[in-house]
């Protein structure tokens, strides 16, 4: 019996390497895992610009003239896609992986993205009034 | 009784890393990394942004959001080689890899926020 199940366990059909490309809602599904790159990326970036921040102003100005390669221009635009794309996809999924109650009803799941969305909007702006001052 | 393991906590840092990427990310993405360079808006000066980054909750506020932020890459990263590029035989190296990473630039940020500025 124990055989058999080991046996079991071990059968591992074949996949194709590029198997994500032959659905439209495979390849959103990677592409939405692959966002977390990009998240990865934006704190290198930001941890960047703290290390040149903590060096003085004059490392803060070849940090701000770095910044404007337009190489990275390019790679910031492709993240910031990216780090939408999560953002949305992720406060979207909210309301099917948690129920949240008041008061003993469910919380109508356009109502829990809605003022997830809006507190997106809230957070967004007190940065950046926190960063342009 | 099932064998108990730390995959629960881990989906608990990735759901919390998601969120604070979400919430965090993008516009400091959108201010540094276009509005600036590209002179949308006059780039704060030096004093300034120093002044934010020595206020004790920007320190913590940005640590966490950095951690978090490098556990849900790492934890999704995993599972995006593993099943991407069909990489189960290596499991061991990219678990290795994903979360030593995370662990090192949580220790980075920690250094860089605490520390250096």
């Amino acid at each position: 019996m124990s055989s058999q199940l080991s046996s079991a366990r071990l059968y591992k059909p074949k996949v194709p390497l590029l198997w994500w490309l032959s659905r439209r809602s495979y390849t959103m599904f990677v592409l939405r895992e692959l966002s977390s790159v990009f998240v990865a990326w934006t704190v290198v970036y930001l941890l960047l610009l703290i290390r040149a921040v903590s060096r003085g102003p004059a490392e803060y100005q070849r940090f701000l003239h770095w910044a404007a390669s337009p190489w990275l221009i390019v790679l910031n635009a492709v993240a910031l896609a990216f780090v939408l794309l999560h953002a949305i996809t992720f406060v979207n999924l909210t309301p099917q992986a948690m129920a949240v109650r008041v008061r003993g009803r469910r919380v109508p799941g356009r109502l829990l993205a809605g003022s997830l969305y809006l507190t997106l909007l809230l957070v967004s702006a007190f940065l950046a009034w926190l960063v342009v001052g | 009784m099932p064998r108990r393991t730390v995959e629960p906590f881990v989906w608990l840092l990735f759901s919390g890393g998601g969120v604070a990427a979400a919430l965090v990310l993008p516009v400091l993405l959108v201010l540094f990394g276009l509005a600036l360079p590209l002179g949308w808006i006059a780039a704060p000066d030096h004093a300034h942004l120093l002044g934010v980054l020595r206020n004790p909750l920007t320190r913590l506020g940005l640590v966490v959001v950095c951690a978090l932020a490098l556990v849900h890459w790492a934890h999704r990263f995993r599972y995006t080689l593993l099943d991407g590029l069909q990489l189960h035989r290596y499991d061991r190296l990219v678990v290795a890899v994903c979360y030593g990473g995370a662990l090192a630039g949580s220790v980075l940020a920690a250094y860089l926020l605490f520390v250096a500025v």
